[in-house]
């Protein structure tokens, strides 16, 4: 599988990151050499495992249905770098 | 050509726990903005999902409701996209490993009942709220609703009319409230539905290319976005072109449904098993406890009110329209051993008072026993039928029950014969003329007694007894 | 001996004896940073206000006799653990200004515990590395030899102790980012069973993966914070709810019967000489002191790196979406539209090394690729457990060296992400299969770099990782070189 610059500008755009052209040739090579390595997991009969999402087994992990305190107004809104009233703000989705 | 639409509806019900899905902040509506936020809720960093096992319990039932198979095994998934309402940058959501899963609703029609699947029902977190500035360009933020539980109620495409999607709709609906789980308000945004509508020859097999409707805020509006999506999409074929799958907003104010297309994406979900929550195992035992839970469920009440107390079919689905309605219905039947009385005072007067001032039966100032009486009174003569109208108007507007009106307005009803009696001479022999011409053959004239009796007793006289004695006095002579 | 190079056991002494006030070892601590720090630059913030403050109330409290297991005791944390009113910027421009508005669960443990926090230590940004060349406020440079790497991601936190600008330091480890800087420079580090400690208000790199654990100057040291930091969680779902054993109780116990795994894919071509050599000898010296060493195999090591480098990255391009400069961090400036917004703040916030990890998780688990790579990591993942599962069934833990190498010099390995991958290969596993570990001091090479032995033991066995640390380090002897700042 080798990755190709259309793949390359696809990714960035579903992780929200911009490059530039020469970022993008040295991406696509150092992505390709990780792949590479990647496909060595083909090798790997994995018909009857079951994936493993956890190191531990655990199930179940419940709390109960009680209100404790949220954080003041001011504390949420604290560390914003551009809030509006009670409102946090962003620049609009352009249509 | 004729052709038949296959819808399917997506619906999101927010659940009534107290807290949140997966941090303790309050879930209540209409607080200050970002004032029912903590970390958890806001994605800041560092900070993990714990599970509210409230949720499961409520998710459950509406999957024992709705006779789904509950998955011995379910987890969440998270669902990856970049918006500012989602603070994480992804919704936990449950995906390859819902909780439930095949089940069903029964809808009445007018030509018998229909099932409708059930695809899955399963459990998720709700995102924030975006207002967008109408001047500006800028978007503001709360966050409030982040993290309040949902369900999303996946329907097969089962339904072959807006009118059976409605139905549907309407039967989710009460299902949901009669649980207690969901409030079911579409104005406020507690119960919301989206629908996937295509069309196909009739007869035809395969399906049609289907279109995504959104942005419908009320049972009419759904059933008005179908109605004009299926006419849209006929009008497409029949002009020789092709359907074209995508996202359509109801327009309300135009009465359309508008393309979306352009504006978004498909969209790369990115859907894995979320690393920071742990499997969820339901035994038989939750779900036994659960089941025992469950309340009498709104066609099975339905039928019994029919069945029991002999009311049509009308009646007991008005009766029945809520839960606490039912009860109250339930308990002057009981009280009075009249039901069809009893149906007939609440359905009537009860739901009349309730109605102008838009309340609900739940702040019903007349208690079942106040009215359980009242019926009473009536049966055993004490009291005539038009008198129990004005009495109930009392019972209403003060809360006091009929018998300390009666006392205290001396609204008994005339039943003394001799007084009655006495009271019909004095009106005989006032209208001598007329009672020579009723004596004469002018029968119809007996209306007119009445009437006089009536307001000479002010109405408190028995009417089957004013009946029976002008008879008798009428015909002696 | 000044009091900045003292352990916290022989401070506890001190402390108990009344020779010394806290307010004095965070003053020696100081002092020591003011010499040093400019060299090493182990920390990105400093706590000396705060410090001093809490070492005063620790002095009240030591006078009242009410005194726990570190009152006193001045504790630096790595910047990727949240600090409520202190900076915290996990070593990234993204979170340069950001004010944790909670204390992580760890942090509330030390406190109860009496720690005084001293200042938030460099990393590698978002414990992506092991170089610790990837912070955003600069690099920190080994002690031993200022011209080389500390290792990473911990690797301002393992400076630290080893510099003596701390008496103990926390950390985290989703690949090897204790153990491997605790090893170059010459400290302990472990890391916990996965669960063992909570993950609440640890930054998420890979959520899978990620675990807290302490760099101490010796092994006691690691049981005395091991008690501290360890047990369920109620704010984590993964926290595992176990009772804490007393880890100081191992200390002692020695290793005679003891049997140690040595796993024959560990011990490979590239592994430079002078380790090979160290490990040979701690080999001979714990079966000097009672244990024995018996071959092992974990057949699925080599997979180890490929099934690491899809889930590691995959977990984290979705943990750190939720930087997106809308609720905090940084923001570009000028900023046509939302997309711009999203885009410019996360180009300009992130360092490259995230980026890429980033882009190589969000192409594993979009569309098309999510049963190829990470779901196909995932099944290896359990081979991989399975391996270690087995290999414990005969022996108490395994043995291998740290890393295949001493600390490289700054900026010798960076162009090359496959070569630095490689420098991971001996504790990725340990992170997969969500077992213990444990390096410890166990040799020097020619050149004066030190040399780290790693144990790795089955779940919930740290106990067995003091024991053996602890006799081995006795024998080793070397608590008491220090490096020449």
């Amino acid at each position: 599988m080798k990755i190709t610059k259309e793949e390359v500008e696809y990714v960035a755009h579903l992780a929200r990151l911009n490059f530039s052209e020469g970022e993008k040739v040295k991406f696509t090579s150092q992505l390709n050499d990780i792949l590479m390595y990647m496909d060595k997991l083909n090798e790997v009969d994995t018909a009857c495992i079951e994936p493993m999402s956890h190191a531990i087994a655990l199930q179940n992990a419940f709390r109960d249905d009680i209100v404790k305190d949220s954080l003041s107004q001011e504390v949420s809104l604290s560390n914003t770098p551009d809030a509006r009233g009670p409102f946090f703000r962003v620049p609009k989705v352009i249509e | 050509m004729a052709y038949e639409p296959v819808i399917g509806l997506e619906i999101h019900a927010q659940l009534l726990t107290k807290s949140k899905i997966f941090c303790s902040c309050s879930t209540l509506f209409g607080a200050e903005p970002n004032t029912h936020t903590c970390a958890v809720c806001m994605g800041m960093p560092g900070v993990l999902p714990v599970l509210n096992r409230m949720v499961v319990e409520y998710t459950i039932k509406m999957a024992l409701a709705t006779k789904c198979a509950i998955n011995e095994s379910c987890n969440f998934a998270r669902k990856n996209y970049f918006y500012p309402d989602l603070p994480k940058g992804y919704q936990i959501s449950q995906y390859a490993q819902p909780l439930s899963e095949h089940g069903y609703v029964d809808i009445e029609q007018n030509n018998g009942k229909k099932r409708i699947g059930i695809t899955r029902i399963h459990m998720e977190e709700d995102a924030g709220k975006m207002i967008h500035d109408e001047h500006m360009p800028s978007s503001y933020i709360d966050l409030n609703r982040t993290g309040v539980p949902l369900i999303e109620i996946v329907s097969e495409p089962d339904m072959r009319s807006p009118e059976e999607a409605s139905a549907f709709l309407r039967r989710l609906h009460e299902i949901l409230v009669y649980l207690e789980i969901c409030d079911g308000n579409m104005e406020e945004g507690s119960f919301r539905c989206d629908a996937n509508v295509s069309i196909r020859p009739r007869g035809e097999q395969a399906f049609g290319t289907r279109t995504e409707l959104k942005n419908m805020n009320s049972f009419r509006n759904v059933q008005r976005a179908l109605d004009y999506e299926i006419k849209r999409q006929q009008y497409i074929l029949e002009s020789g072109q092709e359907v074209i799958q995508e996202t359509r907003l109801w327009d309300d104010s135009q009465g359309v449904t508008l393309s979306m297309r352009g504006k978004e994406e498909a969209h790369d979900y990115r859907y894995f098993p979320d690393p920071d929550l742990v499997p969820i195992v339901i035994d038989e035992s939750w779900m036994e406890e659960v089941r025992k839970k469950l309340p009498e469920l709104p066609l099975v009440k339905r039928e019994r009110f029919m069945r029991d107390y002999q009311l049509p079919s009308y009646d007991a689905g008005v009766l029945t329209s809520s839960r606490v309605l039912a009860d109250y219905f339930e308990d002057v039947a009981r009280l009075s051993g009249k039901p069809k009385a009893a149906s007939n005072w609440v359905m009537g007067d009860i739901l009349r008072f309730l109605n102008m001032e838009k309340r609900d039966i739940k702040e019903c100032p007349i208690l079942p026993e106040s009215l359980a009486e009242l019926i009473q009174l009536i049966e055993n003569g004490t009291i005539s039928g038009k008198m129990a109208k004005d009495i109930i108007e009392e019972m209403y507007s003060t809360g006091k029950p009929p018998k300390t009106i009666i006392e205290e307005k001396g609204m008994v009803q005339i039943t003394d014969e001799a007084a009655l009696a006495k009271t019909i001479s004095e009106i005989l022999e006032a209208n001598k003329a007329q009672v020579e011409q009723y004596r004469g053959g002018k029968e119809k004239l007996f209306g007119y007694f009445v009437g006089q009796v009536m307001k000479a007793t002010r109405g408190k006289a028995n009417p089957q007894r004013i009946n029976d004695l002008l008879k008798k006095m009428l015909a002696a002579a | 001996m000044e009091l900045h190079q003292l352990t916290i056991h022989e401070l506890q002494k001190l402390i108990r004896s009344k020779e010394v006030t806290s307010s004095d070892i965070v003053k020696s601590v100081y002092k020591r940073i003011d010499a040093v720090e400019v060299s090493v630059h182990a920390y990105i913030s400093l706590m000396k206000e705060y410090a001093f403050e809490e070492a005063a109330k620790a002095d009240h409290s030591i006078k009242e006799g009410n005194i726990q297991a570190l009152t006193g005791i001045p504790i630096a944390l790595k910047d990727i653990v949240c600090t409520k009113g202190f900076l915290t910027t996990c070593g990234s421009r993204i979170l340069y200004n950001y004010i944790p508005p909670y204390n992580a669960t760890v942090v509330e443990k030390l406190r109860e515990a009496g720690a005084v926090f001293i200042g938030k230590t460099n990393m590698d940004e978002f414990a992506m590395g092991s170089s610790t060349e990837t912070s955003h406020f600069g690099i920190t440079r080994n002690p031993w030899d200022l011209e080389r790497i500390p290792g990473g991601s911990s690797g301002g936190s393992a400076a630290a102790v080893a510099a003596d600008e701390c008496i103990a330091s926390i950390g985290s480890d989703t690949g090897g980012s204790i153990r491997q800087p605790a090893a170059l420079c010459g400290v302990v580090g472990m890391k916990p069973t996965y669960g063992r400690v909570s993950r609440y208000g640890l930054i998420a790199f890979a959520s899978s993966l990620d675990q807290i654990g302490p760099l101490t100057k010796d092994v006691e040291d690691c049981a005395i914070m091991m008690n501290a930091i360890a047990g369920h969680d109620p704010r984590e779902s993964t926290s595992v709810p176990l009772d804490v054993p007393d880890y100081t109780a191992f200390l002692s116990r020695g290793i005679d019967g003891f049997k140690v795994g040595i796993p024959t894919e560990y011990f490979i071509e590239g592994i430079d000489p002078e380790i090979t050599k160290a490990i040979n000898g701690a080999m001979k010296a714990i079966e000097g002191l009672g244990a024995t060493c018996i071959e092992t195999s974990l057949p699925y090591t080599e997979y180890c790196l490929a099934v690491y480098y899809i889930i590691a990255p995959a977990e984290a391009s979705s943990n750190l979406a939720r930087y997106d400069g809308v609720k905090y961090g940084f923001r570009a400036d000028d900023c046509k539209d939302l997309l711009d917004m999203y885009k410019k703040s996360r180009s300009a916030g992130f360092g490259a090394e995230v980026k890429r990890r980033i882009m190589i998780g969000t192409y594993a688990l979009s569309s098309g690729y999510y049963d190829a790579y990470y779901k196909k990591a995932s099944q290896v993942r359990a081979l991989i457990k399975r391996d270690f599962e087995k290999a414990l069934k005969h022996c108490d833990v395994i043995l291998t060296p740290t890393t295949p190498t001493p600390a490289f010099k700054i900026g010798e390995k960076m162009d090359d992400p496959l070569q630095m991958y490689l420098s991971d290969i001996f504790t990725i596993s340990t992170n997969l299969a969500g077992i213990p570990g444990i390096s410890v001091p166990c040799g020097f090479t020619r050149q004066g770099l030190p040399i780290g032995a790693q144990f790795l033991a089955g779940h919930f066995e740290e106990g067995k990782l003091i024991q053996i640390a602890a006799a081995l380090e006795k024998h080793a002897n070397l608590k008491q070189r220090k490096p020449n700042l």
